[in-house]
């Protein structure tokens, strides 16, 4: 009490003033609150907005340079009974589950063999990250020339050795496309595990596996219940990123292929910037692309879940 | 049950020699501790005895049986790791059951041992929880436990007490004496610690730049040790060295260090007669230092006290005799006092004296 008087005496200031805005520095939440602004700022700005300008734009009829109108679900049932959106869904599924098994499969037998003891280790876990360093769009035009029927070096090669005696159309012919774009992304995907997988396998104490060897464990069972069981949290994850990815995948396809031959390498993301840019239509564009987000939530649903589970 | 030899044991890192020539045979049911400073190679010479280290060159038997080749689940041995190497994702119950469920025992036998291990150990009502959960002293007993389901042939113990608190480890050391009284397994037991090994083996193999110093039993090493290195290493605090000269002089054989001069006892006078140098190290204990009331000529050592460590049931003293620091046990109810005279009378009979010119001990 004594002090306020001795504040409320004091000619010229204006008492609490200035209380009030250490107070206000030292509250937790106020500047906990003004520090996370600007983060949440550029968030909403550059995340939210076209997030939901794209979710809004799925629901109207608006062409490139017109303004659209609310049409409803309209977007959504004339893709239902579209037969190219039913092989573009198809292929989007197959594009992303086989590219995403092969990427994790060779990309985790990759950090097995890089957590080993070599020469150049180093030199060699450097060499593996170029795929992914790479602009994807350089790699894509490499592969463009590999899969080109007429100059294709894979096509040399295997002439030379004398495998075939005619050269193939990898990316004329439907299945050959598909398949060649898949090579494409697991090759372009692999670093991705590997570096990941290889960062987890380093955390694992090599002491675990001594003690294993010595419980009679073989190298099968080393793996099975040592390696497998402790990288799994971080396998969750890593898969669950290259399934977003490859899912709303749009580069190698776009210059590879853009889609054909006949419309058969069309991913979700492909197929919508087709209608929405060249073709205009851009409300039928974000109606497509907004197919996406189930997908997405459902494997970050499932990766949440199955860390929470290991803990 | 075991027999463990080892002939002519080498291990070498690139240049790095860490296992020189080690030659040990350990008698079934003994409890053989590894002891050295770090770096000594005592853990590697363990860890070749596992299986988890190639051998350069040499033969490890187990009963008789050349293992240099067998994998380490085939030599029938376990281990407990410094670290306790744990499996994360395993409960208590899983982690010392692992080994078992490997090598294909009925589901009954394994909860029996499992059952029966985690009696011994005390650890009974956490076997269902995961090793996060655990404390220190607690992992370390599942540790433990998970070698001893096993019944293997030879336990190897890395260091396995280090990472725990002191009092915990008072207590562990005991258990672990117990245990093997009560298991009746041979142990190969590897530690820094010199108290350890003294307290816990029934012979101690005592490394250094991975060469074999001496082996024998606590009290054998701690009383006649074979150099200078063991002397210094066995006891704590550690024996008191200084170099001083051989005088032949009427009435006998005289010492003379920086500071004094005493004289040596006839019967380690004798002994002495073959040396051939005139420069020795002389060592003695500090428990061989006593105070004497009062300065007798070439019997005491007149030194300048600088710090008292009182520990209760006696009192360290660090004196100086002109250069050179010495450590000396006085009774608790000394007078001594820090920047003070004090005269001691060095135990004659307990004198140690070391070659100078490889620290080996003449006698």
């Amino acid at each position: 009490m004594r002090i306020s008087e001795n504040i409320a005496i004091q000619p010229g200031k204006r008492p609490g003033r200035r209380w009030r805005w250490s107070g206000l520095l030292e509250d937790r939440t106020v500047m906990g609150m003004a520090f996370v602004a600007p983060a949440v700022g550029l968030l909403l700005l550059f995340l939210a907005y076209p997030l939901i300008l794209g979710i809004w734009l799925g629901f109207t009829d608006t062409v490139v340079g017109g303004t659209g109108e609310f049409i409803g679900l309209a977007n959504y049932i004339s893709l239902l009974n579209d037969a190219l959106f039913w092989k573009v869904t198809y292929y989007t599924f197959l594009y992303t589950g086989a590219a995403v098994f092969f990427k994790l499969l060779l990309g985790f037998a990759l950090a097995i063999v890089l957590n080993r003891e070599f020469r150049a280790k180093g030199f060699v876990r450097a060499i593996v990250l170029l795929p992914w360093i790479i602009p994807t769009v350089l790699s894509a035009i490499c592969f463009w020339w590999l899969y080109d029927t007429t100059f294709s070096g894979i096509t040399w090669v295997l002439m030379k050795i004398g495998l075939i005696g005619h050269k193939i159309d990898y990316l004329g012919d439907p299945t050959n496309a598909r398949i060649a774009l898949i090579v494409a992304n697991v090759w372009r995907g692999i670093p991705f595990f590997t570096i990941g997988l290889l960062a987890g396998l380093q955390t694992i104490n090599p002491s675990l596996y001594e003690a294993a060897s010595i419980d009679g464990a073989g190298g099968w069972h080393r793996f099975r219940h040592v390696t497998l069981p402790l990288i799994s949290p971080l396998l969750a994850v890593v898969t669950t990123f290259s399934t977003i990815w490859t899912f709303a995948d749009f580069q190698l396809i776009w210059v590879i292929t853009r889609g054909g031959p006949a419309n058969a390498t069309h991913l979700y993301g492909t197929l919508s910037f087709q209608r929405a840019i060249p073709g205009g239509q851009f409300g039928e564009g974000a109606a497509i692309s907004a197919f996406i987000l189930p997908v997405l939530m459902i494997s970050v649903w499932v990766c949440y879940k199955y860390m929470r589970r290991e803990e | 049950m075991a027999k463990v030899v080892m002939e002519k044991l080498n291990k070498h890192f690139g240049e790095v020699k860490a296992v020189r020539d080690f030659d040990l045979e350990i008698p079934d049911k003994e409890f053989v501790v590894l002891v050295g400073p770090s770096g000594c190679g005592k853990t590697t010479t363990l860890r070749m005895v596992a299986g988890l280290e190639d051998i350069t060159s040499g033969n490890i038997y187990i009963d008789d049986k050349v293992v240099n080749q067998l994998p380490p689940k085939d030599r029938d041995i376990a281990m407990v790791f410094q670290n306790y190497a744990l499996y994360p994702h395993m409960t208590v119950y899983q982690n010392m059951a692992f080994g078992l469920t490997l090598r294909k025992f009925p589901k009954a036998e394994i909860k029996q041992r499992v059952k029966e291990a985690a009696e011994i150990l005390n650890i009974g009502e956490l076997l269902e929880r995961k090793p996060k959960a655990l404390s220190g002293g607690q992992r370390q007993r599942v540790a433990v436990g998970r070698a001893i389901v096993r019944k293997p042939k030879v336990f190897l113990f890395d260091e396995p007490l280090s990472n725990l608190d002191a009092k915990l480890r008072v207590q562990m050391r005991v258990e672990l004496k117990k245990l093997h009284d009560r298991l009746q397994t041979t142990i190969i037991y590897v530690t820094h610690d010199q108290v350890e090994a003294m307290t816990m083996g029934d012979c101690i193999v005592v490394m250094k730049d991975g060469l074999k110093q001496q082996v024998g039993a606590p009290l054998e090493l701690y009383f006649r040790p074979a150099n200078k290195f063991v002397a210094g290493f066995i006891g704590s605090p550690a024996m008191n060295f200084m170099e001083g000269e051989l005088l032949s002089e009427q009435g006998g054989l005289f010492l003379q260090t920086m500071g004094f001069k005493l004289k040596i006892p006839e019967d380690k006078a004798a002994k002495l007669k073959s040396y051939p140098e005139k420069r020795v190290i002389f060592g003695i204990r500090p428990e061989d230092l006593p105070e004497a009331p009062a300065a007798i000529p070439n019997e005491t050592i007149e030194v300048v006290v600088e710090v008292l460590e009182p520990l209760g049931s006696e009192v360290y003293l660090d004196v100086k005799v002109g250069e050179t620091s010495l450590i000396a046990r006085a009774e608790p109810t000394t007078k001594a006092k820090p920047h003070f005279k004090l005269y001691l009378q060095p135990v004659l009979e307990n004198m140690r004296f070391f070659s100078i010119r490889d620290e080996k001990a003449l006698f």
